[in-house]
């Protein structure tokens, strides 16, 4: 059985280029007999305002995507590949059937809907627990934790850099103690979590595993997912810690330790999300994520460890914005073009390691601040987009989150909507709806091309690190969002109620958290340091730091000596803190600045 | 908005500005985004990077005679960092630049800010135009006595 390795997988280059438009007769005959007179008689018109930017060269509207990609005007068979019949393996198969465009099941949503997850967490760990309860109350599938600033940078609530942070933009974590809290009343054996934390996701996962322990629950039957994906972080979202070259090996730790002890559970999940909210185009989000899977992979290769044995469990998130087509494209092509890349770069062999698995979030760079009730029709837009693209679970924005977190009513109705779309739009009933469209297989082709296109030049920088270093991705972004900002400015792109169809407003209703979280917090702290054993928590943040600094290898069926999982676990048990495990890490790796791109 | 001689003025001494991105928070799109835009109509931009605590931002305000600093939060810190940052502009006798505010700020904030001095808070879909030409035109003129 050959393993493969970073060294000897082959690079997959990107497929040939869009199929030349071969027109049939009666094609032709509706373009000189009904089209020609009719584009005589009336003109088409660019959607915005007419800037000139938006007209071919020869004078004629020019209509894109809002990432700026040409869309024509009728798609036809003569959009797809000539041979587009005779190789459906190769396009599109069927679904739970290779190359997984269709889906990874078999019967779509027919068996089982897709997971309402709504991302939630505010103030202390004590009111989120009472938000999650309603939560589940009201129908939600599964939880999704947002923590604090001060969390996700590795910081204490008492931490002076914490000021003015605590509990504003997500729930403040100190310590077991306050983990403890958060699930409290709530089965963890049946709930699955998601965990949006990233620089410190091994500690936040040692806390959460340990309060399963305590519950009584079996590591082997939990199941949920941890965000833990850094390389977004560098690229897009900017909460990292530590250099990339230990954050990686801190997340290859947790594949390590999942793949022997949560086998349910997904250590990761690599992010589209931030990389659009950042602004990027629907391609750029996809292609960078993706090969950013491809750089998890790499690193685990070269840990020693088995592609079958971790890649089953790696799972991604992307974003749902608010180009329709666009966006069903680009998770039709991301199962695909996972698959190809598992198979033909990394020969895993299970099925299970080809499928691509994904959560998606509706765009919250895409809610308006002005006229907020108009972002529940965009969200319900962007949903039933993420819904037809085969989608595993859904968050849903609320209306009210260009302005604050969201108050208890707009999170409300934000799974009223993914209901509705489950319950009465009848869109479930059928797997993959779109399949076939030649506008859609004509963008997800494109899709698919222009990814590899992209994994080409990353792999000739030498992947996706090198990449961060040189600011490649960076940069791509900000070109990205500033044509956008100036498509908007320019009002070429119309958004509605903010540079057309304007009206005179009242301030809304927002859910404001004050600075007495972090009083409360400190509070708490303070106990905590005076109740539990100082020798001992000094002691393991030694035992761990030890670790830290030595050089993981596998062995197979056991964990490396050097795995940082069990030191941390060790830490959380003895109540140490977030920002005392965190610190303990800092003095081993240091810390990263980026340098800056504008 | 401006007048004439005062557009004469400023292409002879581009109005600088920094703009900066305190607290943990990490989105810094709309920050690039802005400094581009200003950088576009003229401006001379230095950017700060992330994470800079109020005592940064003032330093590097004085150190690069700014005449305007363009603050982005987004995470709610906004009460804990301008009054801060104000004090230490006051303190160091730099209470003459402009500062101007960007991001997601509750409604129920915005008097408190400005009474600490902050000209104008700029909310999520703001023109790009809007924040530009109220910064040429508030912007105390350089080379000027003090």
């Amino acid at each position: 059985m050959s393993r493969s390795t970073a060294e000897d997988v082959p690079k997959t280059s990107a497929p040939a280029a869009g199929p030349v438009r071969n027109v049939s007769p009666a094609e032709q005959q509706w373009i000189d007999n009904i089209l020609a007179p009719a584009l005589a008689k009336s003109p088409e018109r660019p959607i915005g305002a007419d800037t000139g930017t938006n007209r071919n060269p020869d004078g004629t509207a020019r209509f894109t995507t809002i990432s700026g990609v040409p869309v024509e005007r009728l798609y036809t068979p003569a959009d797809l590949p000539a041979d587009w019949d005779q190789h459906p393996d190769k396009y599109l198969g069927h679904p739970s059937q290779a190359p997984y465009t269709r889906g990874i099941h078999a019967t779509g949503y027919r068996g089982k809907l897709w997971t309402m997850r709504q991302f939630s967490g505010f103030a202390t760990p004590e009111e989120t627990n009472q938000r999650y309860k309603y939560l589940l109350q009201a129908g939600g599938g599964g939880l999704s934790v947002a923590f604090d600033l001060p969390t996700l940078m590795g910081y204490d609530s008492d931490h002076a850099n914490s000021e003015g942070e605590v509990g504003k933009c997500g729930v403040a974590i100190d310590s077991l103690e306050d983990m403890e809290i958060l699930f409290s009343g709530i089965d963890l054996e049946k709930t699955t979590v998601s965990m949006t934390i990233n620089s410190p996701a091994s500690v936040l996962w040692a806390m959460y595993l340990v309060v399963a322990e305590q519950q009584g629950a079996d590591w082997k039957k939990i199941s949920g997912t941890l965000q833990n994906d850094i390389l977004k972080e560098y690229i897009a979202q900017k909460e990292y810690i530590y250099p990339p070259a230990p954050s990686m090996r801190l997340v290859i730790d947790t594949f390590e330790f999942g793949s022997l002890f949560t086998p349910r559970f997904n250590p990761i999940s690599i992010s589209g999300y931030h990389i659009r909210e950042a602004g990027a185009t629907a391609l750029q989000e996809l292609a960078f994520t993706i090969y950013d899977g491809v750089e998890y992979v790499e690193w685990a290769l070269r840990r020693g460890l088995d592609v079958d044995d971790f890649a089953p469990r790696l799972s991604f998130f992307f974003n749902s914005h608010n180009d329709f087509f666009e966006e069903i494209a680009k998770f039709r092509a991301s199962r695909k073009i996972w698959y190809r890349l598992m198979t033909d770069r990394f020969h895993a062999r299970q099925s299970r390691s080809q499928l691509m698995r994904f959560h998606t979030q509706t765009a919250g760079v895409s809610l308006t601040a002005q006229q907020p009730m108009n972002n529940i029709a965009r969200v319900a837009i962007q949903a039933l987009a993420a819904v037809l693209g085969g989608t595993q679970s859904l968050h849903t924005d609320s209306y009210d989150e260009a302005l604050a977190l969201p108050t208890e009513e707009a999170a409300r109705i934000a799974l009223r909507t993914q209901q509705i779309l489950a319950y009465e739009s009848g869109v479930a009933q059928t797997v993959d709806p779109l399949g076939g469209s030649y506008f859609v297989e004509n963008l997800t082709l494109k899709m698919e091309q222009g990814a590899f296109q992209y994994f080409d030049k990353l792999d000739a920088m030498g992947g996706m690190v090198r990449a961060i270093e040189q600011g490649f991705p960076q940069k791509e972004l900000a070109e990205s969002s500033y044509q956008y900002a100036r498509a908007v400015e320019a009002k070429e792109k119309i958004i509605v109620g903010v540079n057309d169809f304007v009206v005179e407003e009242t301030p809304q209703q927002i859910l404001y958290i004050g600075e007495s979280v972090r009083d409360s917090q400190t509070e708490k702290l303070k106990r905590l340091r005076a109740r539990r054993s100082q020798a001992e928590v000094t002691r393991l943040l030694a035992a761990l730091r030890q670790a830290a600094a030595r050089e993981p290898q596998a062995e197979k069926g056991k964990i490396s000596s050097a795995n940082t999982m069990p030191y941390i676990l060790d830490c959380v048990r003895a109540y140490a803190t977030v920002g005392e495990i965190c610190e303990a890490l800092r003095d081993v790796y240091g810390t990263y600045e980026e340098s800056s791109w504008t | 908005m401006t007048t004439e001689p005062r557009v004469a003025q400023q292409n002879k001494f581009p109005i600088r500005v920094l703009v900066a991105k305190p607290g943990l928070d990490g989105h810094d799109r709309g920050a690039k985004v802005i400094a581009r835009a200003l950088r576009d109509a003229g401006m001379e931009v230095i950017y700060t990077g992330l994470r800079q605590t109020p005592e940064m931002i003032v330093n590097a305000s004085i150190q690069e005679d700014v005449q305007c600093i363009g603050l982005s939060i987004l995470s709610g810190a906004h009460n804990a960092i301008v009054p801060r940052l104000m004090a230490l502009l006051k303190e160091r006798g730099a209470d003459d630049i402009l500062v101007v505010l960007g991001g997601t700020i509750p409604a129920q904030d915005i008097e408190f800010l400005k009474q600490q001095g902050v000209a104008a808070i700029f909310g999520p879909g703001t023109p790009l135009e809007t924040t530009v030409d109220f910064i040429r035109a508030h912007v105390k003129p350089r080379g000027l006595a003090a």
